[in-house]
């Protein structure tokens, strides 16, 4: 049966365990490293296919800060940007990749992440005239805010919380272009 | 006990869910459709199966004080393990289940049945017995996950089959319970025949 419960034993077996499981991690971890990092640029590359039409190779990532928070973007010469924008939603953060064109028209927005409720705010993934409305939204001549604010981004329906945060990280998104753009 | 025992009873006599009613923490979360129940099961069932070959293999010398961290970190080193794997290979389960593939590392289903049967137990029966519960937990989690995926969005494992939305409730967390409670009532009246 079992060994005797001295510190000699507890100390030796905790030891070794830790020291094979250990091991075995390490192993896995650098077989895995690359498939997952693969994995991940992958991911953010369709996202920015989906956002910037046109796009081909993997651009690089940059970061800027406006008003206090700090975005992360795509710079893609001679298409565009394509910024990551995060706001509070309904359920909790709602994050975006909005797509904006080198003259500042909205190209199209995706969700990377959100926790908004199933069968309502979550249709902001799925509800095609409500993320359609966005493609070539010229930010300059329609604000970007929910009807009921007295913008003109049309809601879905019950779900206002998450329209009106989905278009504050659209209008976020449209700050950093100008924040980009205003020095050229 | 028989060796086909050891993986039936996984099923019935032992339901890791409807009898010995544990791990219901990813039960009740991760059953939103059929097809994450099902991957929640097999992960879990991966983790089960390995640990307690491991543990049945490595209890007779470890000792008794420090049994439980010892078998801890086997769980989570292989939990650890399943996680990378998931990364590298299957990126989008891994989105879909995200948190609770690392909380199987507290299920009490996988540390349970290293203490009440992998370290008492020879390595097949042990591995005999994880598939069986593994089995048990995969297809309960499924038939939550069908029944809650058919109510709340009117659809069998992404297939749909009406329009529009379903009973939303069912997707969301007190759908959860109600399913649970309803079908755990069901299997015992079936059971106890």
């Amino acid at each position: 049966m079992a060994a005797e419960s001295n510190l000699k034993n507890m100390a030796l077996s905790l030891t070794v365990v830790c020291l094979v499981c250990s091991a075995l991690l390490g192993g896995v971890y650098a077989v895995t490293a690359e498939p997952i990092r693969k994995a991940e640029e992958a991911k953010v590359a369709a996202s920015i296919a989906r956002v910037l039409p046109g796009f081909s190779e993997q651009p690089s990532l940059e970061k800027v800060s406006v008003d206090g928070i700090d975005y992360t973007y795509y710079r893609v010469p001679g298409t565009g940007y394509a910024v990551i924008s995060t706001v509070d939603g309904f359920g909790g953060p709602l994050s975006l990749m909005v797509g904006i064109s080198e003259d500042g028209l909205i190209m199209n927005t995706v969700v990377l992440s959100h926790s908004e409720t199933p069968g309502l705010g979550a249709k902001c993934t799925t509800d095609e005239s409500f993320i359609d409305q966005f493609k070539g939204w010229d930010p300059a001549a329609k604000r970007l805010e929910v009807r009921k604010d007295g913008g003109e981004v049309d809601a879905i329906t019950a779900s206002t919380i998450t329209s009106r945060a989905y278009a504050k990280a659209v209008s976020n998104a449209v700050a950093v272009y100008s924040k980009l753009t205003e020095n050229e | 006990m028989s060796k086909l025992g050891l993986i039936t009873k996984g099923l019935l006599k032992e339901n890791p869910t409807f009898v010995l009613v544990l791990g219901m923490c990813p039960t009740l979360a991760t059953t939103t459709s059929a097809m994450n129940g099902l991957e929640m099961g097999l992960a879990t069932m991966f983790v089960l199966i390995l640990s307690n070959i491991v543990i049945s293999l490595i209890a007779p010398v470890v000792p008794d004080k420090v049994h439980i961290p010892v078998y801890i970190v086997v769980i989570a080193t292989f939990v650890t393990l399943l996680q990378l794997l998931m990364q590298a290979y299957t990126p989008d389960v891994y989105e879909t289940l995200g948190l609770f593939i690392p909380l199987i590392v507290v299920n009490c289903i996988v540390l349970g049945r290293a203490e009440a049967f992998a370290s008492k137990n020879s390595v097949v029966d042990s591995a005999l017995d994880g598939i069986g519960i593994g089995v048990g937990f995969t297809l309960t989690l499924t038939v939550i996950g069908i029944v809650r995926e058919v109510l709340g969005s009117g659809s069998v494992f992404g297939w749909k089959f009406i329009a529009g939305d379903g009973m939303l409730a069912f997707v969301m967390a007190p759908g959860a319970f109600l399913v649970l409670g309803y079908l755990m009532v069901l299997f015992n009246k079936l059971a106890k025949r």
